[in-house]
């Protein structure tokens, strides 16, 4: 029973991110609020993930962020205070959408120099393991980072060092607006971390419930082993880089193939198909995810402007 | 007070602040290797050996120093911070801020630089302006054993990121240093020699050589002051201002290149608030912009020596 619920639970889920995103993409269409590097085809990698992470355990994330975030439980009406640079956004404006970071949920230090969380990760890690008790890092990066250096020296440093950390390469097939085809021979990153002595998977990224069963197996191995590991979850960014992009670099074929395996569209279909889901609970679902993102625009455009103060008030500890 | 040199004053500040605070440890390439009684005393987690992996290094103290340790990293020669910089100017130095101040980056990032070992530009380049053009970092940079014990021990206990830069030729230099507690304030300037005719204000090594054109300008019977900066940001204003205001004139002397450098805010925030001070032009006295040479006499010649000092100060005072 509680696998059904988990079913149903992470189709609502990706179903809040999506309206979210497509929210987000709505109000910058109206000059309401400024670009977003959405993370719309991605809900599957996130959610299933997160969800097999623990209380204790933290996030580090990166511009693609609204998915991990969402899924820790981040309030959506203070990330769209946030994105419209309002001060009861979750970094008082100061991030925008970019670097939303919510310590209170664990969901720390993002950083959008892709390849930056990478480099950070591996402090956090050592944090857990000199502090003490049982929580692990988990860490989302794109295969953009994993070109970047930091990415082998981050696992290699977390390797030598037994350092609990989960990396999560969400391999969306895009590095801004170059195709990965173009800018590596290697098939997926996993291979990198076998030549470093790090444990490494691969699942379908938009799979929710394939990605949950591997992020668990994998969080259960760095919470016993404290030692990293590498999932890599084979998914697809069905939108553009950055808000507005026509995509018209995009080859129509590949685009219409992963529409086809749109991650909400493959949750709805099995538990469908399984007799886990009624049209009507369909209906509420919808009901409820468009009821929660009214309220967060409504709360965000209530919210005041921080005062200039806050340009200067937090660079200092 | 004991004699000691710059090296034995870091290490002994180091020493003291790992007894004290069980979350500060420290790691670098060869940390653990060069640093044989600290991995004695407090063990391999808290004393490290690294990869060759800059980058990470300071990443990896960033992520450590957010959530709850106090880490000081050696990344040796000062030109390798460019390949930590990534972690230490958009990490460490930004996600504080822009996170609406939910994190804070306790952390000391450690290198050496300036002329005296023949090590060349990718060994020796003063790149400390950079950081101070930074918002989120404090940077320091001592002259003596003192200071370098007492300012190392107060950038471990603040809770931004400190770059604690050291100044090649003064690893060596003796030095009296006060027994027992010893915590120099960063921002915070002081007045080396007291004098009335002309202010030269420095840090690091070339400190000591404004401290020498003082006494040759003395015996031509001009007083200088000489104001150690000791910290580059939070730059003490006051001390400065307070100095020029008194002699009227001002030289700058620094190892590092003239254009943006340290000199130039200094000679601007006099023009702004002691400008009626001012009974003669600002002068800087710095390095050239080239990359710094490993000959020894060209490495000499790179470093504003005290000749030059004494004869530029001399200048102001007799042409005013």
């Amino acid at each position: 029973m509680s696998n059904h619920h988990r079913g149903v639970e992470a189709l609502e889920r990706m179903m809040l991110i999506r309206a979210y995103e497509e929210t987000l993409v709505d109000l910058h269409g109206r000059g309401r609020a400024a670009g977003t590097c959405t993370s719309v085809g991605q809900e599957a990698a996130a959610v299933g993930v997160v969800s097999a992470l623990g209380p204790d355990d933290q996030i580090l994330t990166n511009h693609r962020s609204a998915g991990h975030l969402l899924a820790r439980g981040a309030d959506p009406r203070r990330m769209l205070a946030e994105v419209t640079g309002k001060a009861d956004g979750y970094c008082k404006g100061m991030s925008g959408s970019l670097h939303i970071a919510a310590k209170e949920l664990g969901v720390i230090l993002t950083s959008t120099i892709v390849g930056g969380e990478l480099a950070l990760a591996t402090g956090v890690g050592l944090s857990r393991s000199m502090l003490g008790g049982d929580g692990i890092v988990t860490c989302f990066f794109g295969d953009g980072a994993a070109c970047e250096g930091r990415f082998q020296e981050s696992l290699n440093l977390a390797a030598v060092w037994n350092l609990p950390v989960l990396y999560v390469c969400e391999n969306n097939q895009w590095q801004a607006f170059v195709h990965r085809k173009e800018t590596t021979l290697a098939d997926g990153v996993t291979a990198q971390a076998a030549a470093l002595g790090v444990a490494a998977a691969t699942v379908d990224g938009n799979d929710v419930e394939a990605v949950h069963a591997a992020a668990a197996t994998a969080v259960e191995t760095v919470r016993r082993t404290r030692r990293p590991y590498l999932l890599e979850a084979r998914t697809y960014r069905l939108r553009g880089h950055f808000e507005p992009d026509d995509q018209s670099y995009v080859d129509p074929a590949e685009l219409a193939h992963w529409r086809d395996r749109d991650p909400i569209l493959l949750q709805r279909a099995r538990l469908e198909r399984d007799g886990l889901l009624s049209a009507d609970e369909v209906l509420r679902m919808e009901g409820a995810v468009r009821r929660t993102m009214d309220e967060a625009v409504a709360f965000a455009e209530a919210s005041p402007y921080p005062g200039f103060d806050q340009i200067t008030a937090a660079v200092y500890a | 007070m004991t004699s000691m040199t710059v090296n034995d004053a870091i290490s002994a500040a180091l020493a003291e602040e790992m007894r004290r605070d069980p979350t500060v440890l420290m790691f670098g390439e060869g940390t653990a290797t060069k640093r044989r009684d600290l991995l004695d005393e407090f063990g391999p987690a808290r004393v490290r050996n690294t990869p060759l992996a800059e980058g990470i290094l300071a990443g990896t103290a960033a992520g450590a120093a957010a959530t709850g340790l106090r880490p000081v990293v050696d990344l040796l020669f000062a030109p390798f911070l460019c390949y930590a910089m990534d972690e230490i100017v958009n990490s460490a130095g930004k996600l504080r801020a822009i996170s609406g101040g939910q994190f804070s980056f306790p952390m000391v990032v450690m290198a050496m630089t300036g002329a005296g070992w023949g090590v060349g530009a990718q060994h020796n380049h003063n790149l400390e302006a950079w950081f101070v053009h930074a918002p989120g970092l404090k940077v320091v940079m001592p002259s003596n054993a003192a200071d370098f014990k007492g300012l190392l021990k107060a950038a471990i206990r603040d809770d931004n990121p400190v770059l604690f830069f050291t100044d090649i030729a003064l690893g060596y230099a003796e030095g009296e240093v006060p027994d027992g507690e010893l915590v120099v304030p960063l921002g915070k300037a002081a007045v080396r020699r007291e004098g009335a005719d002309v202010t030269l204000v420095s840090y690091a090594k070339t400190v000591n050589h404004c401290l020498d054109a003082a006494g040759r300008l003395a015996e031509q019977g001009i007083e200088a002051e000489v104001v150690d900066l000791r910290t580059l940001k939070p730059l003490d204003e006051d001390t400065i201002l307070a100095s020029v205001r008194k002699t009227g004139r001002l030289v700058v002397v620094h190892e590092a290149s003239r254009l943006c450098g340290v000199g130039a805010e200094i000679a601007a925030l006099v023009s702004e608030k002691a400008f009626r001070s001012l009974r003669a032009p600002v002068l800087r006295l710095t390095g050239p912009d080239a990359p710094a040479p490993a000959s020894y006499p060209l490495e000499q010649a790179f470093v504003p020596q005290a000749g030059a000092i004494a004869e530029a100060a001399a200048g102001l005072v007799r042409g005013a």
